[in-house]
Protein backbone atom coordinates (compact mmCIF):
# COMPACT_ATOMS: atom_id res chain seq x y z
CA UNK A 1 0.00 0.00 0.00
CA UNK A 2 1.30 3.22 -1.20
CA UNK A 3 1.90 5.81 1.20
CA UNK A 4 -0.78 8.17 -0.15
CA UNK A 5 -3.53 5.40 -0.53
CA UNK A 6 -3.08 5.08 3.20
CA UNK A 7 -3.51 8.55 3.99
CA UNK A 8 -6.77 8.80 1.65
CA UNK A 9 -7.84 5.92 4.48
CA UNK A 10 -6.45 7.53 7.55
CA UNK A 11 -8.35 10.89 6.14
CA UNK A 12 -10.80 11.63 8.98
CA UNK A 13 -8.90 11.56 11.66
CA UNK A 14 -5.49 12.86 9.76
CA UNK A 15 -5.02 16.46 9.33
CA UNK A 16 -5.60 17.35 5.25
CA UNK A 17 -1.96 17.53 3.32
CA UNK A 18 0.03 14.92 6.34
CA UNK A 19 1.14 12.77 3.71
CA UNK A 20 2.01 14.59 1.56
CA UNK A 21 3.72 17.08 3.51
CA UNK A 22 8.26 15.98 2.89
CA UNK A 23 9.42 16.98 6.76
CA UNK A 24 5.70 14.56 7.54
CA UNK A 25 7.26 11.38 5.07
CA UNK A 26 11.23 11.84 6.36
CA UNK A 27 9.43 12.05 10.21
CA UNK A 28 8.09 8.91 9.74
CA UNK A 29 10.90 6.73 8.19
CA UNK A 30 13.99 8.59 10.81
CA UNK A 31 11.18 7.97 13.38
CA UNK A 32 11.14 4.44 12.90
CA UNK A 33 14.25 3.33 12.19
CA UNK A 34 15.49 5.31 15.91
CA UNK A 35 13.30 3.84 17.21
CA UNK A 36 13.21 0.60 16.47
CA UNK A 37 17.06 1.31 17.19
CA UNK A 38 16.82 2.91 20.72
CA UNK A 39 13.90 0.60 21.83
CA UNK A 40 16.49 -2.65 21.45
CA UNK A 41 19.40 -1.16 22.91
CA UNK A 42 17.10 0.33 25.81
CA UNK A 43 16.25 -2.94 26.71
CA UNK A 44 19.93 -3.49 27.34
CA UNK A 45 20.17 -0.54 29.15
CA UNK A 46 17.54 -0.92 31.46
CA UNK A 47 19.14 -4.98 32.25
CA UNK A 48 22.25 -3.61 32.86
CA UNK A 49 21.24 -0.64 35.35
CA UNK A 50 23.27 1.99 32.93
CA UNK A 51 20.29 4.46 32.36
CA UNK A 52 22.52 7.04 34.00
CA UNK A 53 25.38 6.29 31.29
CA UNK A 54 22.38 6.68 28.48
CA UNK A 55 21.48 9.78 29.92
CA UNK A 56 24.23 11.26 30.24
CA UNK A 57 25.39 10.43 26.62
CA UNK A 58 22.56 12.17 25.73
CA UNK A 59 23.18 15.75 28.06
CA UNK A 60 26.26 15.23 26.62
CA UNK A 61 25.52 15.52 22.77
CA UNK A 62 24.36 19.30 23.69
CA UNK A 63 28.20 19.80 22.88
CA UNK A 64 28.22 18.06 19.71
CA UNK A 65 24.67 18.94 18.33
CA UNK A 66 26.07 22.73 18.81
CA UNK A 67 29.58 22.41 17.47
CA UNK A 68 27.62 20.83 14.35
CA UNK A 69 25.66 23.98 14.11
CA UNK A 70 28.62 26.24 14.70
CA UNK A 71 30.28 24.89 11.82
CA UNK A 72 27.71 24.30 9.79
CA UNK A 73 27.48 20.48 8.92
CA UNK A 74 24.50 18.28 9.78
CA UNK A 75 24.14 17.52 13.61
CA UNK A 76 23.81 13.90 13.26
CA UNK A 77 27.59 13.97 12.69
CA UNK A 78 27.85 16.21 16.06
CA UNK A 79 25.94 14.06 18.08
CA UNK A 80 27.86 10.73 16.76
CA UNK A 81 31.05 12.06 17.33
CA UNK A 82 31.10 13.59 20.46
CA UNK A 83 28.57 10.40 21.91
CA UNK A 84 31.35 8.14 20.68
CA UNK A 85 34.32 10.36 22.03
CA UNK A 86 32.10 10.24 25.63
CA UNK A 87 31.48 6.82 25.44
CA UNK A 88 35.30 5.79 24.95
CA UNK A 89 36.29 8.33 28.01
CA UNK A 90 33.39 6.57 30.27
CA UNK A 91 35.11 3.03 29.37
CA UNK A 92 38.70 4.03 29.59
CA UNK A 93 38.01 5.55 32.92
CA UNK A 94 36.19 2.70 34.63
CA UNK A 95 32.55 2.41 33.47
CA UNK A 96 32.86 -1.62 33.49
CA UNK A 97 33.43 -1.20 38.13
CA UNK A 98 29.85 -0.51 39.29
CA UNK A 99 31.79 2.19 41.64
CA UNK A 100 34.01 3.72 38.73
CA UNK A 101 31.30 3.54 36.89
CA UNK A 102 29.01 6.70 38.13
CA UNK A 103 31.77 8.82 39.13
CA UNK A 104 33.18 8.09 35.67
CA UNK A 105 30.17 8.92 33.81
CA UNK A 106 29.53 11.83 36.44
CA UNK A 107 32.96 13.34 35.46
CA UNK A 108 32.72 13.39 31.63
CA UNK A 109 29.25 14.65 31.97
CA UNK A 110 30.62 17.63 33.99
CA UNK A 111 32.81 18.62 31.60
CA UNK A 112 30.98 18.40 28.44
CA UNK A 113 28.65 20.25 30.07
CA UNK A 114 30.03 23.24 30.45
CA UNK A 115 31.47 23.27 27.37
CA UNK A 116 28.07 23.03 25.82
CA UNK A 117 27.00 26.30 28.13
CA UNK A 118 29.71 28.10 26.06
CA UNK A 119 28.97 26.33 22.64
CA UNK A 120 25.17 26.70 22.98
CA UNK A 121 25.58 30.50 23.88
CA UNK A 122 27.80 31.42 20.87
CA UNK A 123 24.96 29.20 18.73
CA UNK A 124 22.49 31.60 20.31
CA UNK A 125 24.40 34.96 20.20
CA UNK A 126 26.48 34.55 16.46
CA UNK A 127 23.03 33.35 14.69
CA UNK A 128 20.60 35.45 16.97
CA UNK A 129 18.48 32.93 17.33
CA UNK A 130 17.07 30.35 20.12
CA UNK A 131 15.34 28.09 18.01
CA UNK A 132 18.65 26.10 16.97
CA UNK A 133 19.52 26.06 20.40
CA UNK A 134 16.01 24.71 21.01
CA UNK A 135 16.64 22.19 18.14
CA UNK A 136 19.82 20.59 19.96
CA UNK A 137 18.64 20.00 23.33
CA UNK A 138 14.80 18.78 23.07
CA UNK A 139 14.73 18.36 18.65
CA UNK A 140 12.41 18.14 16.05
CA UNK A 141 12.05 15.13 13.90
CA UNK A 142 10.70 17.79 11.29
CA UNK A 143 13.91 19.68 11.01
CA UNK A 144 15.38 16.03 10.16
CA UNK A 145 16.53 16.84 5.97
CA UNK A 146 15.56 13.81 3.88
CA UNK A 147 18.95 13.33 2.55
CA UNK A 148 19.89 12.19 6.39
CA UNK A 149 17.87 8.93 5.67
CA UNK A 150 20.57 6.86 4.11
CA UNK A 151 23.26 7.52 7.04
CA UNK A 152 20.08 6.95 9.96
CA UNK A 153 19.36 3.87 8.06
CA UNK A 154 22.90 2.32 7.85
CA UNK A 155 23.86 3.18 11.85
CA UNK A 156 20.57 1.24 12.54
CA UNK A 157 20.96 -1.16 10.61
CA UNK A 158 24.96 -1.60 12.47
CA UNK A 159 23.36 -0.99 15.71
CA UNK A 160 20.45 -3.78 15.33
CA UNK A 161 22.82 -6.06 13.33
CA UNK A 162 25.50 -5.87 16.59
CA UNK A 163 23.01 -6.62 19.41
CA UNK A 164 21.55 -9.68 16.92
CA UNK A 165 25.39 -10.94 16.77
CA UNK A 166 26.38 -10.43 20.27
CA UNK A 167 22.39 -11.18 21.31
CA UNK A 168 23.26 -14.61 23.51
CA UNK A 169 26.74 -13.32 25.14
CA UNK A 170 25.31 -9.96 26.23
CA UNK A 171 22.25 -10.82 27.55
CA UNK A 172 24.20 -13.76 29.71
CA UNK A 173 26.69 -11.11 30.64
CA UNK A 174 23.92 -8.29 31.21
CA UNK A 175 22.14 -10.80 33.89
CA UNK A 176 25.83 -11.46 35.44
CA UNK A 177 29.24 -10.35 34.84
CA UNK A 178 30.76 -13.52 37.01
CA UNK A 179 28.60 -16.22 35.08
CA UNK A 180 29.57 -14.96 31.97
CA UNK A 181 33.28 -14.91 32.50
CA UNK A 182 33.34 -18.11 34.00
CA UNK A 183 32.58 -19.27 30.57
CA UNK A 184 34.93 -17.30 29.17
CA UNK A 185 33.10 -14.84 27.84
CA UNK A 186 35.19 -11.34 27.42
CA UNK A 187 33.12 -9.20 29.42
CA UNK A 188 34.94 -6.18 29.04
CA UNK A 189 34.72 -6.64 25.26
CA UNK A 190 31.13 -7.05 25.37
CA UNK A 191 30.73 -4.50 27.39
CA UNK A 192 33.01 -1.64 25.52
CA UNK A 193 30.73 -3.13 22.25
CA UNK A 194 27.15 -2.09 24.22
CA UNK A 195 28.77 0.87 25.36
CA UNK A 196 29.40 1.79 21.48
CA UNK A 197 26.09 0.54 20.37
CA UNK A 198 24.14 2.85 23.37
CA UNK A 199 26.04 5.75 21.88
CA UNK A 200 25.38 4.79 18.56
CA UNK A 201 21.28 4.94 19.47
CA UNK A 202 21.55 7.63 22.00
CA UNK A 203 22.99 10.14 19.01
CA UNK A 204 20.49 8.97 16.65
CA UNK A 205 17.52 9.42 19.52
CA UNK A 206 19.07 13.08 19.56
CA UNK A 207 18.06 14.24 16.49
CA UNK A 208 14.57 12.72 16.83
CA UNK A 209 13.78 14.35 19.99
CA UNK A 210 16.78 16.41 21.46
CA UNK A 211 19.67 15.45 22.88
CA UNK A 212 18.54 15.90 26.54
CA UNK A 213 15.31 13.96 25.86
CA UNK A 214 16.97 10.92 23.88
CA UNK A 215 17.17 8.81 26.91
CA UNK A 216 13.00 9.09 26.94
CA UNK A 217 13.03 7.07 23.78
CA UNK A 218 15.67 4.26 24.72
CA UNK A 219 14.69 3.57 28.38
CA UNK A 220 10.94 4.65 28.70
CA UNK A 221 10.03 1.73 25.87
CA UNK A 222 12.12 -0.35 27.23
CA UNK A 223 11.02 -0.24 30.57
CA UNK A 224 7.56 -0.33 29.47
CA UNK A 225 8.34 -3.53 27.65
CA UNK A 226 9.98 -5.41 30.40
CA UNK A 227 6.83 -5.02 32.52
CA UNK A 228 4.68 -6.57 29.60
CA UNK A 229 6.95 -9.69 29.02
CA UNK A 230 9.09 -12.41 30.85
CA UNK A 231 10.80 -12.89 27.80
CA UNK A 232 13.97 -11.21 26.81
CA UNK A 233 13.54 -11.31 22.83
CA UNK A 234 9.45 -10.44 22.69
CA UNK A 235 10.61 -7.77 25.41
CA UNK A 236 13.07 -6.67 22.78
CA UNK A 237 10.40 -7.00 19.76
CA UNK A 238 7.83 -4.95 22.26
CA UNK A 239 10.25 -1.63 23.39
CA UNK A 240 10.54 -1.05 19.59
CA UNK A 241 6.92 -1.33 18.63
CA UNK A 242 5.83 1.01 21.51
CA UNK A 243 9.00 3.32 20.79
CA UNK A 244 7.35 3.73 16.86
CA UNK A 245 4.20 4.18 18.12
CA UNK A 246 4.48 6.53 20.02
CA UNK A 247 7.20 8.03 17.44
CA UNK A 248 4.45 7.88 15.18
CA UNK A 249 1.53 9.21 17.22
CA UNK A 250 3.70 11.97 17.73
CA UNK A 251 4.15 13.40 14.59
CA UNK A 252 0.85 13.28 14.00
CA UNK A 253 -0.41 14.97 16.85
CA UNK A 254 2.04 17.70 15.93
CA UNK A 255 1.25 17.85 12.59
CA UNK A 256 -2.60 18.15 13.79
CA UNK A 257 -1.76 20.57 16.81
CA UNK A 258 -0.80 23.23 13.96
CA UNK A 259 -4.91 23.36 14.25
CA UNK A 260 -4.53 24.17 18.10
CA UNK A 261 -4.19 27.38 19.99
CA UNK A 262 -2.36 28.99 19.33
CA UNK A 263 -3.04 28.86 15.98
CA UNK A 264 -0.73 28.13 13.70
CA UNK A 265 2.79 27.52 15.90
CA UNK A 266 2.20 23.68 16.69
CA UNK A 267 3.13 22.29 19.48
CA UNK A 268 6.91 20.37 19.65
CA UNK A 269 7.02 17.16 18.62
CA UNK A 270 8.98 15.96 21.44
CA UNK A 271 6.43 17.09 23.66
CA UNK A 272 4.33 14.52 22.49
CA UNK A 273 6.21 11.59 22.04
CA UNK A 274 7.90 11.95 25.52
CA UNK A 275 4.49 12.49 26.92
CA UNK A 276 2.78 9.46 24.86
CA UNK A 277 6.15 7.26 26.13
CA UNK A 278 5.12 8.24 30.21
CA UNK A 279 1.99 7.51 29.57
CA UNK A 280 2.37 3.61 28.07
CA UNK A 281 4.56 3.25 30.93
CA UNK A 282 2.02 4.14 33.32
CA UNK A 283 -0.47 2.06 31.52
CA UNK A 284 1.50 -0.75 31.33
CA UNK A 285 1.16 -0.75 35.14
CA UNK A 286 -2.35 -0.94 35.37
CA UNK A 287 -2.52 -5.04 34.74
CA UNK A 288 -0.26 -5.33 37.96
CA UNK A 289 -1.98 -3.06 39.85
CA UNK A 290 -5.22 -4.68 39.22
CA UNK A 291 -3.64 -7.75 39.88
CA UNK A 292 -2.17 -6.71 43.56
CA UNK A 293 -6.00 -4.90 44.24
CA UNK A 294 -7.40 -8.77 43.57
CA UNK A 295 -5.13 -10.30 45.58
CA UNK A 296 -5.41 -8.15 48.31
CA UNK A 297 -9.25 -8.15 48.07
CA UNK B 1 45.24 -43.25 42.65
CA UNK B 2 45.98 -42.72 38.52
CA UNK B 3 46.52 -39.41 37.72
CA UNK B 4 44.52 -39.37 34.92
CA UNK B 5 41.42 -40.34 36.28
CA UNK B 6 41.21 -37.01 38.09
CA UNK B 7 38.57 -34.46 36.83
CA UNK B 8 40.79 -31.77 38.91
CA UNK B 9 44.03 -31.44 40.38
CA UNK B 10 45.03 -28.43 42.02
CA UNK B 11 48.82 -28.36 42.63
CA UNK B 12 50.65 -26.42 44.93
CA UNK B 13 48.77 -23.45 44.28
CA UNK B 14 49.87 -19.94 45.94
CA UNK B 15 48.03 -17.40 45.23
CA UNK B 16 48.78 -13.25 47.13
CA UNK B 17 46.07 -10.66 46.44
CA UNK B 18 47.73 -7.05 46.76
CA UNK B 19 50.77 -8.06 49.12
CA UNK B 20 48.71 -10.63 51.40
CA UNK B 21 48.95 -14.60 50.62
CA UNK B 22 45.56 -15.32 49.96
CA UNK B 23 46.27 -19.19 49.07
CA UNK B 24 49.39 -21.03 50.69
CA UNK B 25 50.46 -24.20 48.48
CA UNK B 26 47.00 -25.58 48.41
CA UNK B 27 47.07 -29.07 46.38
CA UNK B 28 44.10 -31.28 46.14
CA UNK B 29 42.84 -33.26 43.32
CA UNK B 30 39.05 -34.65 42.76
CA UNK B 31 37.55 -37.59 40.86
CA UNK B 32 34.55 -37.94 38.57
CA UNK B 33 31.22 -38.17 40.69
CA UNK B 34 33.21 -37.63 43.76
CA UNK B 35 30.98 -34.73 45.98
CA UNK B 36 33.97 -32.64 47.82
CA UNK B 37 32.95 -29.73 49.99
CA UNK B 38 35.60 -26.68 50.16
CA UNK B 39 34.85 -25.69 53.85
CA UNK B 40 36.33 -22.25 55.63
CA UNK B 41 35.53 -19.16 56.85
CA UNK B 42 34.41 -15.86 55.31
CA UNK B 43 38.06 -14.71 54.47
CA UNK B 44 40.05 -18.16 54.02
CA UNK B 45 40.41 -18.09 50.25
CA UNK B 46 37.24 -20.39 49.24
CA UNK B 47 36.13 -17.65 46.51
CA UNK B 48 39.99 -17.47 45.21
CA UNK B 49 40.49 -20.82 44.87
CA UNK B 50 37.38 -20.98 42.86
CA UNK B 51 38.18 -18.55 40.51
CA UNK B 52 42.03 -19.89 40.06
CA UNK B 53 40.06 -23.11 38.84
CA UNK B 54 38.11 -21.14 36.41
CA UNK B 55 40.90 -19.65 35.23
CA UNK B 56 39.33 -15.88 36.42
CA UNK B 57 42.43 -16.07 38.76
CA UNK B 58 46.41 -16.10 37.61
CA UNK B 59 48.10 -17.57 40.31
CA UNK B 60 51.75 -16.92 41.93
CA UNK B 61 52.93 -20.59 41.92
CA UNK B 62 51.37 -24.33 41.27
CA UNK B 63 48.87 -25.16 38.67
CA UNK B 64 45.83 -26.31 37.66
CA UNK B 65 45.03 -29.62 35.38
CA UNK B 66 41.61 -30.14 34.32
CA UNK B 67 41.15 -33.67 33.24
CA UNK B 68 45.21 -33.97 33.20
CA UNK B 69 45.55 -30.60 30.90
CA UNK B 70 46.43 -27.25 31.84
CA UNK B 71 42.96 -25.46 32.23
CA UNK B 72 42.36 -23.30 29.00
CA UNK B 73 40.35 -19.92 29.31
CA UNK B 74 36.98 -21.81 27.40
CA UNK B 75 36.87 -24.82 29.49
CA UNK B 76 33.52 -26.46 28.55
CA UNK B 77 34.29 -29.35 31.45
CA UNK B 78 33.92 -26.56 34.23
CA UNK B 79 29.97 -25.62 34.95
CA UNK B 80 29.78 -23.11 38.02
CA UNK B 81 26.92 -21.47 40.02
CA UNK B 82 27.81 -17.98 41.28
CA UNK B 83 27.43 -16.92 45.38
CA UNK B 84 25.60 -14.19 44.00
CA UNK B 85 22.66 -13.75 41.46
CA UNK B 86 21.15 -10.82 42.01
CA UNK B 87 17.88 -9.95 39.48
CA UNK B 88 15.66 -7.20 39.52
CA UNK B 89 11.90 -9.14 39.89
CA UNK B 90 10.76 -7.49 36.62
CA UNK B 91 13.50 -8.12 34.47
CA UNK B 92 12.41 -10.08 31.65
CA UNK B 93 13.91 -13.84 31.54
CA UNK B 94 12.58 -16.74 32.72
CA UNK B 95 13.28 -19.65 34.22
CA UNK B 96 14.04 -21.69 30.78
CA UNK B 97 15.33 -18.74 28.88
CA UNK B 98 18.57 -18.32 31.86
CA UNK B 99 18.78 -22.68 31.06
CA UNK B 100 18.63 -21.98 28.11
CA UNK B 101 21.74 -19.27 27.57
CA UNK B 102 23.45 -22.61 29.51
CA UNK B 103 23.41 -24.60 26.13
CA UNK B 104 25.00 -21.99 24.13
CA UNK B 105 25.43 -18.15 25.92
CA UNK B 106 29.30 -18.28 23.72
CA UNK B 107 27.66 -18.79 20.27
CA UNK B 108 26.81 -15.47 18.30
CA UNK B 109 23.37 -14.85 16.67
CA UNK B 110 19.79 -15.10 17.71
CA UNK B 111 18.57 -18.78 19.31
CA UNK B 112 16.17 -20.03 17.19
CA UNK B 113 13.64 -22.38 18.84
CA UNK B 114 13.37 -25.79 18.28
CA UNK B 115 11.78 -29.03 19.34
CA UNK B 116 14.69 -30.55 20.63
CA UNK B 117 16.62 -27.03 22.52
CA UNK B 118 13.21 -26.83 23.98
CA UNK B 119 13.14 -30.15 25.65
CA UNK B 120 16.50 -30.53 26.30
CA UNK B 121 15.66 -27.54 28.52
CA UNK B 122 12.69 -29.06 29.26
CA UNK B 123 14.49 -32.16 30.51
CA UNK B 124 16.97 -30.56 32.76
CA UNK B 125 14.01 -28.27 34.20
CA UNK B 126 13.17 -31.65 35.17
CA UNK B 127 16.53 -33.02 36.76
CA UNK B 128 16.26 -29.99 38.88
CA UNK B 129 12.72 -30.26 39.79
CA UNK B 130 12.04 -26.72 38.29
CA UNK B 131 9.32 -27.71 35.90
CA UNK B 132 6.96 -26.10 38.61
CA UNK B 133 8.37 -22.42 37.90
CA UNK B 134 9.94 -22.68 34.32
CA UNK B 135 8.09 -19.79 33.03
CA UNK B 136 8.47 -17.90 35.78
CA UNK B 137 10.81 -14.51 35.69
CA UNK B 138 13.94 -15.49 37.46
CA UNK B 139 14.04 -12.55 39.84
CA UNK B 140 10.34 -13.33 41.55
CA UNK B 141 11.84 -16.68 42.44
CA UNK B 142 12.77 -17.55 45.50
CA UNK B 143 16.48 -18.08 46.98
CA UNK B 144 16.11 -22.44 46.50
CA UNK B 145 14.35 -22.14 43.41
CA UNK B 146 16.78 -19.62 41.62
CA UNK B 147 19.84 -21.84 42.72
CA UNK B 148 17.82 -24.35 41.18
CA UNK B 149 17.64 -22.51 38.27
CA UNK B 150 21.10 -21.85 38.33
CA UNK B 151 22.67 -25.42 38.36
CA UNK B 152 20.44 -26.16 35.64
CA UNK B 153 22.26 -23.88 33.54
CA UNK B 154 25.52 -25.18 34.01
CA UNK B 155 24.73 -28.67 34.02
CA UNK B 156 22.61 -28.26 30.63
CA UNK B 157 26.08 -27.81 29.35
CA UNK B 158 27.12 -30.91 29.97
CA UNK B 159 30.30 -29.72 31.97
CA UNK B 160 32.24 -32.75 34.23
CA UNK B 161 32.94 -30.55 37.30
CA UNK B 162 30.59 -28.39 39.12
CA UNK B 163 31.64 -25.87 41.19
CA UNK B 164 28.75 -24.01 43.51
CA UNK B 165 30.42 -20.68 45.59
CA UNK B 166 28.27 -20.81 48.70
CA UNK B 167 25.01 -22.00 47.50
CA UNK B 168 23.62 -22.57 50.76
CA UNK B 169 24.59 -19.19 52.83
CA UNK B 170 21.52 -17.48 51.67
CA UNK B 171 18.98 -20.49 51.99
CA UNK B 172 16.69 -21.71 54.91
CA UNK B 173 17.92 -25.28 56.41
CA UNK B 174 14.79 -27.06 54.42
CA UNK B 175 15.59 -25.44 50.94
CA UNK B 176 19.56 -25.93 51.44
CA UNK B 177 18.68 -29.83 52.32
CA UNK B 178 16.60 -30.08 49.27
CA UNK B 179 19.75 -28.60 47.09
CA UNK B 180 22.39 -30.30 48.59
CA UNK B 181 20.12 -33.92 48.16
CA UNK B 182 19.61 -32.61 44.73
CA UNK B 183 23.33 -32.41 44.17
CA UNK B 184 24.09 -35.69 45.63
CA UNK B 185 22.61 -36.86 43.45
CA UNK B 186 23.45 -35.43 40.27
CA UNK B 187 26.68 -36.14 40.82
CA UNK B 188 25.56 -40.19 41.76
CA UNK B 189 23.22 -40.45 38.55
CA UNK B 190 25.56 -38.32 35.85
CA UNK B 191 29.07 -38.89 37.39
CA UNK B 192 29.46 -35.23 37.57
CA UNK B 193 32.54 -33.99 40.04
CA UNK B 194 31.20 -31.77 42.36
CA UNK B 195 33.14 -28.95 44.38
CA UNK B 196 31.00 -26.58 46.88
CA UNK B 197 32.38 -23.73 49.22
CA UNK B 198 30.45 -23.67 52.38
CA UNK B 199 31.46 -21.98 55.85
CA UNK B 200 29.22 -24.45 57.54
CA UNK B 201 30.05 -28.25 56.96
CA UNK B 202 27.12 -30.01 58.98
CA UNK B 203 24.48 -29.54 55.72
CA UNK B 204 26.87 -31.30 53.95
CA UNK B 205 28.32 -34.23 56.24
CA UNK B 206 25.97 -36.90 54.90
CA UNK B 207 27.42 -36.72 51.39
CA UNK B 208 30.44 -35.61 50.97
CA UNK B 209 33.09 -37.91 49.70
CA UNK B 210 36.21 -35.61 50.57
CA UNK B 211 36.56 -32.27 52.17
CA UNK B 212 39.23 -29.32 51.95
CA UNK B 213 39.20 -27.70 54.82
CA UNK B 214 40.97 -24.06 54.05
CA UNK B 215 41.85 -21.81 57.14
CA UNK B 216 44.68 -19.25 56.60
CA UNK B 217 45.04 -19.76 52.93
CA UNK B 218 46.07 -23.52 53.65
CA UNK B 219 44.68 -26.51 53.09
CA UNK B 220 43.92 -30.01 54.23
CA UNK B 221 41.91 -32.60 52.21
CA UNK B 222 40.99 -36.07 52.30
CA UNK B 223 38.30 -38.15 53.74
CA UNK B 224 35.94 -36.06 56.62
CA UNK B 225 37.06 -38.46 59.06
CA UNK B 226 40.97 -37.90 57.74
CA UNK B 227 40.66 -33.84 57.83
CA UNK B 228 38.09 -33.23 60.45
CA UNK B 229 40.66 -33.94 63.57
CA UNK B 230 41.81 -32.02 66.67
CA UNK B 231 45.25 -32.88 65.68
CA UNK B 232 44.65 -32.19 61.64
CA UNK B 233 42.89 -28.69 62.67
CA UNK B 234 44.87 -27.14 64.93
CA UNK B 235 47.87 -28.03 62.54
CA UNK B 236 46.36 -25.94 59.56
CA UNK B 237 45.24 -23.54 62.27
CA UNK B 238 48.37 -22.91 63.43
CA UNK B 239 46.88 -23.24 67.05
CA UNK B 240 44.66 -25.62 69.19
CA UNK B 241 41.48 -26.46 68.13
CA UNK B 242 38.70 -29.00 69.45
CA UNK B 243 36.60 -30.79 66.98
CA UNK B 244 33.48 -31.99 68.94
CA UNK B 245 30.47 -34.22 68.41
CA UNK B 246 27.00 -33.15 69.41
CA UNK B 247 23.68 -34.99 68.58
CA UNK B 248 25.20 -35.58 65.02
CA UNK B 249 26.59 -32.15 64.48
CA UNK B 250 30.36 -31.53 64.18
CA UNK B 251 31.82 -28.09 65.69
CA UNK B 252 35.10 -27.05 65.83
CA UNK B 253 36.04 -24.59 68.10
CA UNK B 254 38.84 -22.42 69.58
CA UNK B 255 40.16 -24.71 72.26
CA UNK B 256 41.71 -23.95 76.08
CA UNK B 257 45.16 -23.97 74.45
CA UNK B 258 47.35 -20.69 75.44
CA UNK B 259 47.27 -19.40 71.94
CA UNK B 260 43.60 -19.66 71.52
CA UNK B 261 43.01 -16.18 71.27
CA UNK B 262 45.02 -16.22 67.73
CA UNK B 263 41.95 -17.90 66.24
CA UNK B 264 40.28 -14.42 66.21
CA UNK B 265 36.68 -14.94 66.77
CA UNK B 266 35.28 -18.37 67.51
CA UNK B 267 32.52 -17.75 65.21
CA UNK B 268 34.95 -17.73 62.52
CA UNK B 269 35.48 -21.30 63.09
CA UNK B 270 33.19 -22.94 60.38
CA UNK B 271 30.81 -25.93 61.91
CA UNK B 272 30.91 -23.58 65.01
CA UNK B 273 26.95 -23.19 66.69
CA UNK B 274 26.89 -21.90 69.78
CA UNK B 275 29.14 -22.36 72.23
CA UNK B 276 30.67 -19.43 74.48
Amino acid sequence: MSIAALGALLAPVVEPGFFSSEAVRVAIVVGALVAVTAGTVGVFTVMRGQSFAGEALGDIDTTGGSAAFLVGIGPLWGFLAVSVAAAAAMELIGIQRPRGRDLATGIVLGTALGLAALLLYLVTTLHNTTGAAQTILFGSVFTVPGSTIPLVALLSVVVLGSIATLYRPLLLSSLSAEMAAARGLHVRALGAAYLLALAVAIALAAITIGSILSTALLVGPAATALRLTRRPGTAIALAGGLGVTAMWLGILLAYDSFAWPPLGTGWPVSFFVVTLIFLGYLLSGVPELLRRRAGAA
Amino acid sequence: MDAAEEILSVERVSVRLSGREVLRDVSFAIRPGEFTGLIGSNGAGKTTLLRVILGLQPVNAGRVLIDGRPRSRRSALIGYVPQKFLLDPDMPLRARDLVGLGIDAQRFGIPLPSRARRSRIDEMLQAVDAERFADARVGQLSGGEQQRVLIAHALIARPQLLLLDEPLANLDLRAAQEVVRLLARIAAEQQIAILISAHEMNPLLPVMDRIVYLAGGRAASGTTKEVVRADVLSELYGSHVDVLNVHGRVLVVAGAGDESDLLGHEAALPGLEILS
